[in-house]
């Protein structure tokens, strides 16, 4: 068996792809697999074809790692690969979808709205601007639909600020999300598929210096200060670890995801995103929470390796 | 969730609290991460300022070194003057006569590319607190090594001749009323990086003037001189002020590869220079020095320089028309006459910054102009290289970036947004910002 292990891409979290490879290459190395990292390319298909017994990890971040895309020529090629199926990444990487299908399936959401940014040509900006204050109201979130890493992310405290906000996100894409922000706990749930079904591990609390978990602070060593499990009471750690597992099955999702919340002042926790294919940086959430869990990244992707052709 | 699960808290990096407060200003950036993606063939990158070097004669370059090594190689491969090698310092002299320059090979001190240069001449000037003024816009890396010694940059307002001596008088007496310490300016007279303007000569003596009167050292920086494209370089500032500090660099006329620059410095200067460069590097790359001796001493390196120049002058004559043809109204952009870079203003409204991820999906990057600047400056503006890509590429990526612009303005006009920045106005030379 030979791991092709695919890194980079031209997505906005290139750095990020290629840093989460290299770390899944040496982990899985280290534990005596054959494993071949590269890049997205027209040599891809030609490589993953001419590999004896092939399982694939699309360790890309963003584009067409996780909107499905190269999931569905993995899937149309026969090859095993590790997470979840094109229609499910695809689904999930959008998150106005994949807040409805949450949603739909009784789970807690933030309130949020989905606009391409022709509507507010049709429309009329001013009009729309305010009726998104008067309904969702300050402080918001503002969110490109297909992005990851906060990239185009920005909180809005008022009014004033919510066109630029608006600008910045579009420049990632056609659609913006705006959301009602709630102020609470962060975390993030890793959810492992394993012999005994699905298994969310130990919540990682997201405490970033700076009051704002953006690019900065995801990926700059020391920025951010992360508890796990989180310093909750077991019950809320509970509830947000069947929050996480029971968005993995709404969307779909196999293998492993990770489910973004926050803990608001009550106690609920409320999904904000599902993430298909989790960082495996240094400074990611999903390693620590293997860590908390006793287990190695190596052993992790050994086994869900296993996993996917199992699956095939 | 369980209670037997122990609670590890953490910031990733065990050594957080320990670092000096210089290093808390370097993080991780998006701007930077994505630029990640400009090495993909698929983007036009009209970002970096990398020389096309694809021109040298390597197989000679290749037989001289391998020579070098045969017959000189203990040598070259030892640890050597914390200075620098005689004869590379006395062959620098003969480089620097070319735009005017007399200097002694005793007053030169070669260094790891002239970034090394500036790096200490930083570190034996500023204290923490301490005033470098520069032009608007000036070098990003040059910006980040002065941050690094917690200096302050101050810019100075200039026009299409380069610095203001007007604006420069202001500065320095508004600074120097509040208490202010300024060190040095820092200045890249010739094609300067990213605005691509030149000071004309009477522009230099003017400033040299206004520092000469107001007790400030000038720092010149000029790694582009030789690369003049429409007519003889400017003599530099160093070759009618022996006080001025001048940086020199093979990375551009020869190759960067080797990291060979040079700092020419007052005696005094150039003796502390040299105990900071021994403490840095004990002494700067031997091998390289000899590598590039041997290159000056048996190639035409004169009429490489001038092959250098017919070549950047088709790619800069490419962008040049390429932003005629297509940029929509509203935008302007200079028009350098050497050196590597076109400084592109924007039409209002527009943040280069934020606009770059469109960028990144049209398939071309560019440089956004906050980058040059230390205060916030520059959201309208952006640096755009014509030194790497051939024409045709220039020519495919100027259309890429023109209609990442005109998304934009789209997306902008929706909102009624035109200047939605905390510096709106654009910043450096150009037609239409004086």
């Amino acid at each position: 068996m030979t791991v092709i292990v695919i890194s980079g891409g031209l997505s906005h979290e290139r750095d990020v792809s290629l840093r989460s490879g290299r770390r899944v290459t040496q982990a899985l190395r280290s534990r005596g697999h054959q494993v071949v990292e590269t890049d997205v390319g027209t040599d891809l298909v030609p490589l993953v074809r001419s590999t004896k017994d092939p399982v694939v990890i699309p360790m890309l971040h963003g584009g067409l790692g996780e909107d499905g895309a190269l999931r569905e020529v993995l899937g149309l090629l026969g090859v095993p690969f590790v997470g979840p199926t094109g229609a499910a990444s695809r689904l999930t990487f959008d998150k106005s979808i994949a807040t409805r299908v949450v949603a739909n399936a009784g789970l807690s959401v933030t309130r949020q709205v989905a606009l391409p940014h022709d509507i507010f040509r049709e429309l009329g900006a001013p009009a729309l601007m305010q009726a998104i204050g008067d309904q969702i109201g300050y402080p918001l979130m503002v969110k490109p639909s297909r992005s990851g890493s906060a990239l185009g992310a920005l909180k809005v405290a008022d009014q004033e600020s919510l066109a630029t906000a608006l600008v910045g996100a579009y420049a990632y894409g056609p659609v913006a999300v705006v959301e009602r922000f709630i102020e609470g706990t962060e975390l993030a749930v890793t959810v492992l598929e394993g012999d005994n079904g699905l298994r969310a591990l130990p919540p990682v609390e997201i405490r970033p210096t700076s009051g704002i978990y953006d690019y900065e602070a995801r990926y700059t060593a020391g920025a951010t200060r992360f508890v796990t499990p989180a310093e909750l009471p077991p019950e809320t750690l509970r509830a947000a670890q069947e929050l996480a597992v029971a968005a993995h099955e709404a969307l779909g999702l196999r293998h492993l995801s990770r489910t973004d919340m926050v803990v608001a002042a009550d106690g609920t926790p409320i999904f904000l995103e599902g993430n298909v294919a989790p960082g495996m940086t240094e400074t990611s959430l999903a390693p620590l929470a293997f860590e908390a869990a006793g287990m190695e990244l190596g052993e992790v992707f050994s086994s869900l390796v296993e996993r996917a052709r199992g699956d095939r | 969730m369980s209670a037997d699960v122990p609670r590890h808290d953490t910031r990733l990096d065990r050594f957080v609290d320990s670092y000096a407060a210089r290093t808390h200003g370097m993080k991780v950036s998006a701007v930077r991460a994505l630029f990640a993606v400009a090495n993909r063939p698929e983007i036009v990158s009209l970002a970096g300022g990398m020389p096309n070097i694809h021109d040298l004669p390597l197989g000679d370059i290749a037989s001289n070194v391998a020579e070098m090594i045969l017959t000189n190689g203990a040598k070259v491969m030892q640890y050597g003057s914390g200075q620098g090698e005689p004869r590379i310092r006395e062959q620098i002299c003969d480089v620097m006569a070319l735009e005017g320059i007399s200097a002694h090979p005793d007053d030169v001190m070669i260094s790891a590319g002239s970034q090394q240069g500036l790096d200490l001449v930083t570190r034996i000037f500023c204290d923490p607190g301490d005033v470098v003024l520069a032009e608007s816009p000036s070098y990003v890396g040059a910006i980040g090594t002065f941050l690094s010694y917690q200096a302050e940059v101050v810019h100075v307002a200039g026009d299409d001749c380069g610095i203001d001596p007007d604006a420069l008088r202001e500065t320095v007496a508004r600074l120097e009323a509040a208490g202010r310490r300024i060190k040095f300016l820092y200045t890249i007279p010739n094609y300067n990086n990213p605005s691509g303007i030149t000071q004309p000569w009477e522009r230099r003596v003017e400033v040299l003037g206004v520092c000469r009167e107001l007790g400030i050292l000038v720092v010149e920086d000029n790694p582009y001189g030789l690369l003049s494209l429409d007519a003889d370089p400017v003599p530099a500032m160093r070759s009618v002020d022996s006080d001025v500090i001048y940086l020199g660099s093979f990375s551009k006329t020869f190759a960067p590869g080797f990291r060979v620059g040079w700092v020419l410095a007052p005696h005094a200067v150039r003796e502390k220079l040299v105990l900071a460069q021994e403490s840095a590097t004990l002494c700067p790359p031997v091998f390289s020095q000899f590598a590039i001796s041997t290159y000056l001493e048996h190639s035409d390196w004169q009429g490489q320089i001038d092959a250098f120049r017919t070549m950047y002058r088709t790619r800069r004559d490419a962008m040049l028309k390429a932003l005629a043809d297509h940029m929509p109204p509203g935008t302007s952009w200079t028009h350098p006459i050497g050196g590597f870079f076109v400084w592109v203003t924007l039409p209002e409204g527009i943040d280069a910054q934020a606009m770059l991820p469109r960028g990144v999906d049209a398939r071309v990057a560019f440089v956004p102009g906050a980058a040059f600047f230390a205060d916030g400056q520059g959201a309208r503006n952006a640096r755009l290289s014509y030194c790497f890509p051939p024409a045709e590429r220039i020519i495919i990526g100027v259309e890429r970036f023109a209609d990442v612009v005109r998304n934009e303005l789209d997306v902008l006009d929706i909102f009624g947004v035109r200047a939605p920045t905390k510096h709106p106005q654009a910043a450096g030379p150009g037609a239409e910002t004086y």
